[in-house]
């Protein structure tokens, strides 16, 4: 086997070699007098060369002994192993949760007013707005199964609502927040109707192109949105009233204590804290509910559920609605929290970010979409850390601008190891020692 | 005659320009069974779902009650009681045994009985016992069972069966022959059965209809039609045949 290996990485080395030496060895440069010169990079071609012989060894060594083990293991029901996933499923929650709400105060206790700036802004609230989005996300393409690649449209349609708003009205944010949600949830109403007929692959399409009509009248709306440049000089949230400044009205001053930007950071950690846990929660409650249940029947099979009785048309409707408002609330609360929005925070790659969030958490799981969020996002901000990479690839090397690449290569990796998703496994909605309820609640509903 | 509880009058349905069903003309009374028999593409199916409104009639009328339902949306003709099992099964497969049940009674709408659940799994013992079970994960006849028995939720007063012995081993689409008989004998239920298998369901009938080529051609009684010698060449010994190969 060892011999085999070895031949293969030769062949691949050999291939890499004559792939990349007129790719990459070789670099065609105008020095000062304009002139081409032929440039060499051996260095770096060795590394390359080196990697990929590198990866077949590693593949022929490791990988396949492994998955033709794993292919021919016999699947079997391992009890214990049972027992800790459902323990795991039972306790993960109420500690995550746990964790998430003092996560502020251990930040700020194990790394002091300065560090946790960073902590709670950069990783906590950036995580929660894309727990919440992949919440909402969730209910679209998890639940009721249509895949939505639009989904920045509301995000953004509730940015706007907060931004214009906030600035022509002086509303505050709280009075803005359902409004923003409801006219995202219009909006989303407007998008389902002319996709109903539509499925899968279709359906992607059309949603994209959704997300692409109205980022594209933001930049064009210049007299209501002012364009590329932007909304600036949004109100940020108050604290009853109390705004988060250095002024003697300011929280600091009001409650005696010294003026740091942190005391901002942590209501707005909490504002989105509280969002996103009422969506895990509405999602949770409205799965038990029919119309959360002709969700999930309708990604199953759309020709049964018709045959049962169940309005596709609202259904279908409803998801989208309120998928759409979750959207919106997050975003009136990004608005609020950056205080500047324009159209280049709701490009599509925003859009693909919260589908991979949702895909690659396991379609319709909250703790998988949370936990996806959390690999995803913090990883991109940890990658802004790494001046590891830094030493080792020079010193112009920046690690967010390869982030797409490990994204791409991460997700890859999950779907082999994972291809339904991180949390695959679909809870019971119903249980039999609660059934009477159940069916009573299917009573009162008549629709479905 | 008393008015038939389903009346199809010179249906006509198309899939784009072709035409599946060319003129059917079929009755159901309250309290049968009828079936329909028919070799592979005749239109069976078609009649099944345009009496579920898809795809819609283009000519004719489908008369329930004495109501007209034939530009009815399909989730209102469930709404009527009309419960179908379709061809294929269509079982959520990713929900329980449970939860496919429940999504049955969505058609009674506020009638809906939670007693219902009880009732229904007294015919379907194994079901009962596997009532936590993810759907997908039923054998082939489990599966068939699952089907009928969430069209019976909604307590119908059609049923509608297409196919259910398709890929099934003969003893377990006996079993579910026999379930079929023993809900229309102890409730009433008004069974409606397309099926391939024509010895069966002609055994079973009261009444039977055979469709060739999207026109009814044949009509009698089960018994009736068992006898015919047309019906014999065409779709008994093949049936018997085939019914014997698979016993092995
Ligand atoms: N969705 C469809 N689109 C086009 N043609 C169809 C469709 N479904 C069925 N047909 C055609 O209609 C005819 C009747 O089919 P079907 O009703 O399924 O037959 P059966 O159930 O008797 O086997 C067949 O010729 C079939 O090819
Ligand atoms: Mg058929």
């Amino acid at each position: 086997m060892a011999l085999r290996a070895a031949r293969d990485a030769a062949i691949w080395g050999g291939v890499a070699l004559a792939v990349f030496v007129p790719l990459i060895g070789l670099q065609a440069v105008q020095d000062i007098r304009g002139e081409l010169r032929l440039d060499t990079r051996w260095p770096l071609l060795v590394v390359l060369v080196a990697m990929v012989v590198g990866g077949s060894l590693v593949n022929s060594l490791l990988i396949a002994p492994w998955r033709e083990r794993r292919g021919r293991r016999v699947p079997h029901e391992n009890a214990a192993l049972a027992r800790a996933a459902a323990a795991f499923g039972r306790w993960f929650p109420p500690f995550a949760v746990g964790f998430v709400i003092v996560f502020p105060f251990l930040a700020l206790w194990l790394t002091g007013m300065q560090g946790s700036v960073k902590w709670i802004d950069n990783f906590g609230i950036q995580i929660l707005i894309y727990v919440m989005l992949g919440f909402g996300l969730n209910i679209v393409v998890g639940l009721a199964g249509l895949l939505d690649l639009g989904y920045v449209a509301f995000y953004a349609v509730g940015a706007y609502a907060y931004a214009l708003l906030a600035k022509e009205f002086g509303f505050s944010f709280f009075t803005l927040l359902p409004l923003a949600g409801i006219l995202a949830a219009f909006w989303g109403i407007i998008l389902g109707f002319p996709v109903l007929r539509l499925r899968g692959d279709y359906l992607a399409i059309v949603t994209l192109a959704f997300g692409e009509i109205i980022r594209l009248v933001l930049i064009n709306w210049v007299p209501v949105t002012n364009g590329y440049a932007g909304i600036s000089g949004i109100p940020r949230p108050t604290f009853f009233g109390i705004p988060f400044n250095a002024s003697d009205e300011g929280f600091a001053a009001v409650f005696g204590l010294e003026f740091s930007p942190i005391y901002r950071g942590i209501f707005l950690y909490y504002i989105i804290l509280a969002l996103a846990l009422l969506t895990a929660f509405v999602t949770v409650r409205l799965r038990r509910l029919p119309i959360g249940r002709a969700w999930e029947a309708l990604r199953e099979d759309e020709i049964a559920c018709r045959s049962l009785g169940i309005d596709t048309t609202t259904t279908k409707l409803t998801a989208f609605a309120i998928g759409a408002m979750f959207g919106g609330f997050a975003g009136s609360f990004f608005a609020a929290r950056q205080g500047f929005i324009s159209p280049e925070s709701f490009t599509f790659m925003e859009s693909a970010t919260i589908v991979a969030i949702v895909v690659l958490g396991g379609m319709g799981s909250q703790i998988g979409v949370a936990v996806a969020a959390v690999a995803m996002i913090g990883g991109t901000e940890l990658l802004r850390e790494l001046d590891v990479l830094k030493e080792v690839f020079g010193r112009e090397f920046d690690p967010t601008q390869y982030r797409m690449l490990l994204f791409g290569f991460a997700m890859v990796l999950i779907m082999i190891w994972k291809p339904r998703g991180l949390i695959s496994s679909r809870a019971p909605s119903v249980f039999l020692k609660e059934r009477k309820a159940v069916a009573g609640s299917l009573v009162k509903e008549g629709h479905g | 005659m008393a008015e038939p509880l389903l009346a199809v009058r010179g249906v006509k349905t198309y899939y784009g320009s072709i035409m599946a069903l060319k003129g059917v003309d079929l009755a159901v009374h309250e309290g049968e069974i009828v079936t329909l028999i028919g070799a592979n593409g005749a239109g069976k199916s078609t009649l099944m779902m345009t009496i579920c409104g898809n795809p819609r009639a283009r000519e004719g009328r489908i008369v329930f009650d004495g109501r007209d339902i034939t530009a009815l949306p399909t989730h209102e003709i469930a709404r009527l009681r009309i419960a179908q099992s379709p061809e294929g099964r269509r079982i959520f497969g990713r929900m329980t045994v449970l939860e496919n049940l429940q999504m049955g009674m969505v058609a009674a709408g506020r009638d809906a009985d939670p007693a219902e659940l009880d009732r229904v799994l007294a015919f379907f013992p194994r079901l009962a016992e596997r009532i936590g079970q993810r759907g997908g994960t039923l054998s082939g006849g489990e599966q068939q069972m699952l089907a009928i028995a969430r069209a019976l939720m909604s307590r119908p007063r059609l049923l509608l069966l297409d196919e259910p012995s398709l890929g099934l081993a003969p003893l377990i689409a006996q079993a579910i022959f026999d379930i079929v008989r023993e809900l229309n004998r102890s409730r009433g239920l008004t069974v409606f059965l397309v099926e391939q298998n024509a010895f069966h369901a002609l055994k079973l009938a009261h009444r039977a209809y055979v469709m060739v080529n999207g026109t009814i051609t044949m009509t009698g009684s089960g018994r009736e039609l068992l006898e015919r010698p047309e019906v014999k060449a065409a779709y008994l010994e093949g049936g018997r045949r085939e019914a014997a190969t698979t016993g092995h």
